[in-house]
C-alpha cells in the first residue's frame, strides 16, 4: 500500500508539472482578442505566421464577437485587441483603456436575403431605406442580437432608420456567430447583415439559399482596427510584443500580405488601410 | 446525400492519416481530461466516504442536496464563473492560467468532483450494511472496515470515474470560455469541432467526432467487461 501511495503521489505531481509546464512554456507570445470574421475567412492563419516568422512572437488568438473582445482587453486578459466598432473603439481609447489604435483594413457589410427578395430591397441604394422596406412588409430578419460589430452596425442602421424591430415576431435575434447566423437565415428565408467576408467564406463550402442584395453604400463600410491594451491600467501585458505586432500590422509588408489574402475560391476578403474603399467594394490605391 | 457520404470518407481518411493538427487536438484532449478526472477522482472519492460516514443529520442533508445538484453543473457557468475569478481583474488573477490548459483542467475538475462524490456515496449508501458489520466483528477498524467497503464497490466506483470522463471529455462550454480555443494550445477536441462547424469546415469537425464516439465506445466496451466480471465474481 505504502509503495503504491508514494507511486500514485508520484505520477500525480509528474500530471501536474507537465501541465503547469505547458502554460508556461514560451516566453515570446501575446493573446489578442478578435472577431470570429478574422478567425474564420481564414485571415490569421495565413497572417501570423509571417509575423511569428519575422519575429519570433507567436500570437494566441481568442475569437470572440467584438463586444466580447473589447470586454476581454479591458479586463487585461489579452495584450491587444482586433476588433471593427470604431466608435466602441474610440470611446474606450478616451476611456483610457487601450493605447495607439491603427486602422488595419476594410472591408463591407453586404445585405444578404432569400433570392426572391419578398420586401423588394434588390437594387436599392440606400440600406436605410432597404431596412424601411424590410419593416413595413413585416418580412423576416435574422439578427446577430450577439452584441458583435456586425449587430452593432444593424442596430445602427435601424437607429439611422427611425425604428424600432425589437419585439416584431419578424426580428429574430439569434445569438449566435456569423456563420450561424447566415445558415438560420438560408434556412428560415430572413434577411441578415453580414461582413462580405464571412459570407463568401461560407458560400466557399456550403449552398445557402442566399443572395446579396445591395451592397456598396457607405454606411456598410467595415473598418477593422487594432489597439494595445494601456500598460498603465494592465502592468503585466506584454505592452513592447504588442506593440511590434501592431506596428507591423500596418505596415507596408503586412499591408500588401492582407491585399493579397484571397479564400479558397479566390475572393478578396479584406482590404488594406492603406488603400481608399470606394463604392462596391474594390479599392483605389492612396497616393 | 452525397455530400454526407463524401465528408464522411474523407474524415475517415483523415481520421486513419494521423494528421499532425488532429493529433495534437486529440492528445490535448486527453491530456486535460485525463489530468481532471485523476485529480476529482482523488477528492470526488474522498468526498464521497465522508459524506457516508457523516452522522445524518442537517449538516449532511444539506451536503448531499449540494453535492447531487452540482452533479448537474452547467459546463457554460462553470466557465463564466472560473473565467471572472481567473481573469486579471478577478481575485486569482496573479496566478495567470487563464487561456491555459491548466485553467481547463481546473474547469473540467470543478465539473467531475461532484459526479464522482455523488455516485460514491449513492453506491455506499445502498451498499450491503452486512459488509461492514461482518468487518467489524472480525476485529477491523473504522478505516479498514470503510476500505472493505470500497473493495466490494469498486466496479462501481471505477463506472463514477468513468462518468465524470464521459462528461468532461465531451463538454465544451467551459473549456470554450476558459481556454479561449487557442490554436495548437487549447484547441480540445469539442471546441475545435465547434469552430470547424462555424467555418463550414465539416470534415476536420466530423473525424473529430468519430474520434470522440470511438473513446466514448471503448471506454464503455472496457466498463461493460468490469462489470460482466464483477457479476461472476
Amino acid at each position: 500500500m505504502g509503495i503504491r501511495r508514494r507511486l500514485a503521489v508520484l505520477l500525480l505531481s509528474l500530471v501536474l508539472i507537465s501541465v503547469f509546464h505547458g502554460a508556461s512554456m514560451g516566453a515570446e507570445r501575446i493573446r489578442c482578442a478578435s472577431t470570429t470574421s478574422t478567425q474564420n475567412s481564414g485571415l490569421f492563419d495565413y497572417l501570423l505566421p509571417l509575423f511569428q516568422k519575422k519575429t519570433g512572437i507567436r500570437v494566441d488568438v481568442i475569437a470572440v464577437g467584438t463586444g466580447a473582445a473589447l470586454q476581454i482587453g479591458k479586463r487585461g486578459d489579452v495584450d491587444v485587441v482586433l476588433v471593427h466598432s470604431k466608435e466602441d473603439e474610440l470611446r474606450m481609447l478616451r476611456e483610457g483603456w487601450f493605447v495607439n489604435r491603427q486602422t488595419v483594413m476594410y472591408n463591407w457589410f453586404v445585405l444578404v436575403g432569400p433570392p426572391e427578395d419578398p420586401a423588394g430591397v434588390r437594387g436599392v441604394a440606400s440600406v436605410v431605406e432597404a431596412f424601411r422596406r424590410i419593416f413595413e412588409k413585416g418580412a423576416r430578419f435574422i439578427s446577430r442580437g450577439d452584441n458583435s460589430g456586425t449587430h452593432k452596425r444593424e442596430l445602427k442602421i435601424w437607429q439611422m432608420a427611425g425604428l424600432s424591430p425589437k419585439g416584431h415576431k419578424w426580428y429574430m435575434e439569434v445569438g449566435q456567430g456569423m456563420a450561424k447566423t447566415l445558415r438560420i437565415a438560408s434556412q428560415l428565408g430572413g434577411y441578415t447583415l453580414t461582413d462580405k467576408g464571412t459570407y463568401l467564406a461560407l458560400m466557399d463550402h456550403e449552398d445557402l439559399n442566399l443572395s446579396v442584395l445591395l451592397e456598396g453604400d457607405r454606411v456598410l463600410l467595415n473598418e477593422y482596427g487594432v489597439m494595445a491594451v494601456n500598460p498603465d491600467r494592465h502592468p503585466h501585458v506584454r505592452y513592447r510584443e504588442a506593440m511590434r505586432f501592431i506596428e507591423w500590422l500596418v505596415s507596408e509588408e503586412a499591408q500588401k500580405a492582407i491585399g493579397s489574402y484571397r479564400d479558397s475560391k479566390g475572393n478578396q476578403l479584406f482590404f488594406p488601410a492603406n488603400t481608399e474603399p470606394t463604392q462596391g467594394g474594390m479599392p483605389q490605391i492612396k497616393n | 446525400m452525397g455530400f454526407l457520404v463524401d465528408s464522411l470518407r474523407r474524415a475517415v481518411e483523415l481520421t486513419l492519416s494521423m494528421d499532425p493538427e488532429l493529433v495534437r487536438i486529440v492528445v490535448l484532449s486527453l491530456r486535460v481530461s485525463g489530468t481532471a478526472i485523476l485529480l476529482a477522482s482523488i477528492t470526488g472519492i474522498t468526498l464521497g466516504i465522508i459524506l457516508y460516514r457523516m452522522h445524518s443529520g442537517p449538516l449532511k442533508r444539506v451536503l448531499v442536496v449540494l453535492v447531487n445538484t452540482s452533479m448537474g453543473l452547467p459546463p457554460v457557468v462553470v466557465g463564466l464563473g472560473l473565467y471572472l475569478i481567473l481573469s486579471r481583474s478577478g481575485p486569482l488573477g496573479w496566478l495567470n492560467i487563464l487561456y491555459t490548459p491548466t485553467a481547463m483542467v481546473l474547469a473540467q475538475y470543478i465539473l467531475a468532483t461532484p459526479i464522482v462524490a455523488g455516485i460514491v456515496h449513492s453506491t455506499l449508501a445502498s451498499s450491503d450494511p452486512n459488509i461492514r458489520f461482518t468487518a467489524y466483528c472480525l476485529g477491523a477498524t473504522e478505516f479498514q472496515a470503510t476500505m472493505r467497503q470500497l473493495k466490494e464497490a469498486r466496479y462501481a466506483i471505477v463506472g463514477a470515474v468513468v462518468a465524470g470522463l464521459g462528461r468532461i471529455v465531451a463538454e465544451v462550454g467551459a473549456v470554450l470560455i476558459v481556454g479561449g480555443n487557442i490554436a495548437g494550445y487549447t484547441r480540445v477536441m469539442t471546441t475545435a469541432i465547434a469552430l470547424e462547424a462555424d467555418r463550414g469546415d465539416f470534415i476536420l469537425a466530423i473525424a473529430l467526432g468519430i474520434i470522440l464516439l470511438a473513446l466514448a465506445l471503448m471506454v464503455n466496451i472496457c466498463m461493460y467487461l468490469l462489470q460482466q466480471k464483477a457479476e461472476i465474481r
